[in-house]
């Protein structure tokens, strides 16, 4: 099967900033897809060549199979792109926005599909105001309508849910869900990590314009994350064999950072023998905020040797 | 085409939203014009023999309005996308970069004749207008507003703001308009200033549109279509070029 999408050894340099350095990415069809890293590393770059909004310097990307620059009008038609920024027309009311945006991609009378976009954002009784009297919320699903609107296999969103409130972002991964339920390949960059673990299957964690990680959820939390181990003992001391262990002692309590959960009995051994009763014993479960520390923590460290 | 039409109407639709601006205040702007020196200089000066001087005048504030406008349309409407990022609603979809150019100039056209059909219309309470060559005065009309929508179009994509453009409309611009003989015939000036005038192409522009009214022109219609065609050839294909290049808009 064609993938979704095909990144091959892209590169961007505005000037003297090397902003991608090769970048190697491909998303299968149907895949709900992660794509994280810190401001700056590269993501929305990333997303706007995909896009057309820009060029890359070196390298090819295709979209269903389309080469974004040769075979611009069919990667274009194949996509549909929430951009980060909150931008919106002044002149015109959200349904005569979704109307032309459907007319900019070549399809006529498309109101059906208009009213059921509409209805799933919760925007029907605001079809008629204009956008700039939108809320930024409201914006925000204004941007995510326009997107749909050509009804693209590939649906990429940068940042959707910056800015939103709780119950926005809940129905708005709702939907985004069922999309992705109905084979609508899905791609969101967020830094909300707690969204992406629990909404994608893949991630590829992005740093200075490189792909420091790609794998799948499960993977990366597993083989990344630490489990935070915290106890009160009494007495109230550590044996010293468990010293290295030792993260933070705070509040008669001390945090332990082990590899994996195996190392737990070796602590509880190592207590059992020194006679220290453990009085309170709490397991932290490992979560993707920080394996991403870590990854970038140790890109960092890589890049500074 | 759906992509080129969606994209014709929305622009003819945005002016039309805000027409306060971009029709009514330039009609009444040009009104002025004409009731003023029409006031001043009708017993004053005679241009061509036989045609009074707010005769002569009117045709030449019609053109000046249209190109004026036609320029503003295409150069708002883009610098203001720009602006506000909401152009990246027009680089998403597959518009073709020729459709982008099309729908843009069609538009600067469809404004331009507007105001000037109104600043004809109102003319006529001043002066009978004469109409000796209609379709020469179309083609001319049509010309110039599809000359200053390229032009537009040229404008709002290498200005970085609002200052930029603006320096254009009113440095190079305006200034064009103005000395291109709205006001006078350029027999009127010294050898000098008329000779330069030929180097300005709103003069053909307004000379030729001129001869559709009275028959009487300084330069040959067919000359001056030749020229003003030629220099819309010229910056269709600058425009068509930058575009497809996505100068400062695909960075």
């Amino acid at each position: 099967m064609t993938p979704a999408i095909e990144i091959r050894e892209v590169h961007k340099r505005f000037g003297s900033l090397h902003a991608l350095r090769g970048v190697d990415l491909t998303v299968e069809q149907g895949e709900f897809f992660a794509l994280l890293g810190p401001n700056g590393a590269g993501k929305t770059t990333l997303i706007n060549i995909l896009a057309g909004l820009s060029r890359a310097t070196q390298g090819c990307s295709r979209v269903m199979g389309y080469d974004v620059v040769a075979d611009y009008r069919d990667a274009r038609r194949a996509l549909g792109v929430v951009p980060q920024e909150l931008v919106y027309d002044a002149f015109f009311t959200v349904r005569e926005m979704l109307r032309f945006q459907s007319g900019y991609f070549g399809q006529r009378k498309n109101d059906v599909w208009i009213d059921e976009l509409l209805h799933n954002l919760g925007l029907t009784d605001k079809a008629d105001i204009y956008t700039r009297l939108l809320s930024g919320g409201m914006k925000r699903r204004v941007l995510v309508a326009q997107a749909l609107v050509h009804k693209p296999p590939v649906i990429v969103l940068d940042e959707p849910t910056a800015g939103v409130d709780v119950e926005l972002r809940q129905n708005l991964w709702e939907f985004i869900r069922r999309l992705n339920r109905d084979g609508h390949t899905i791609v969101l960059t967020t830094h909300y990590l707690e969204e992406a673990e629990t909404l994608c299957s893949r991630i590829a964690m992005l740093k200075e314009g490189q792909v420091i990680a790609l794998d799948t959820t499960h993977n990366l939390l597993s083989a990344h994350a630490a489990v935070q181990v915290r106890l009160k003992l009494n007495p109230n001391r550590l044996p010293d064999v468990l010293r290295p262990l030792l993260a933070a002692e705070k509040a008669g309590c001390f945090n332990l950072v082990l590899n994996d959960y195996s190392g737990l009995e070796v602590v509880l051994a190592t207590l059992r023998e020194a006679s220290v009763v453990v009085d309170v014993l709490e397991v932290s479960k490992p979560d993707l905020e920080e394996v991403f520390l870590r990854i970038m923590g140790q890109a960092g460290k890589e890049a500074a040797r | 085409m759906t992509g080129l039409w969606t994209l014709f109407y929305k622009e003819l639709l945005r002016f039309w939203k805000v027409g306060l601006q971009t029709i009514l205040s330039p009609l009444v702007t040009t009104l002025l014009y004409l009731l003023i020196f029409s006031h001043v200089l009708e017993s004053h000066v005679q241009v061509y023999p036989g045609v009074g001087y707010t005769a002569f005048l009117v045709p030449g504030l019609v053109m000046m309005s249209m190109l004026q406008n036609a320029f503003a349309n295409s150069s708002s409407s883009l610098i203001q996308s720009k602006m506000s990022g909401n152009v990246v609603f027009l680089l998403l979809p597959p518009l073709a970069y020729w459709e982008f150019f099309a729908a843009y100039v069609a538009a600067a056209i469809v404004r331009g004749l507007v105001v000037g059909v109104g600043v004809g219309l109102a003319g006529l309470w001043f002066t009978p207008v004469t109409l000796a060559h209609p379709l020469w005065m179309m083609a001319f009309a049509l010309a110039g507003c599809a000359m200053l929508g390229a032009m537009g179009i040229i404008t709002a994509l290498w200005a970085s703001g609002y200052d930029q453009m603006a320096a254009v409309q009113n440095f190079i611009i305006m200034p064009l308009t103005f000395l291109s003989g709205v006001f006078y015939s350029i027999h009127s000036l010294p050898p000098f200033w008329q000779a330069l005038s030929h180097y300005n192409p709103f003069f053909y522009l307004i000379d030729g549109f001129r001869y559709g009214f009275f028959g009487v022109s300084d330069v040959s219609p067919e000359l001056g279509l030749l020229i003003v065609g030629t220099c819309f050839l010229a910056l269709s294909l600058a425009t068509l070029a930058l575009l497809k290049s996505g100068y400062k808009l695909r960075n």
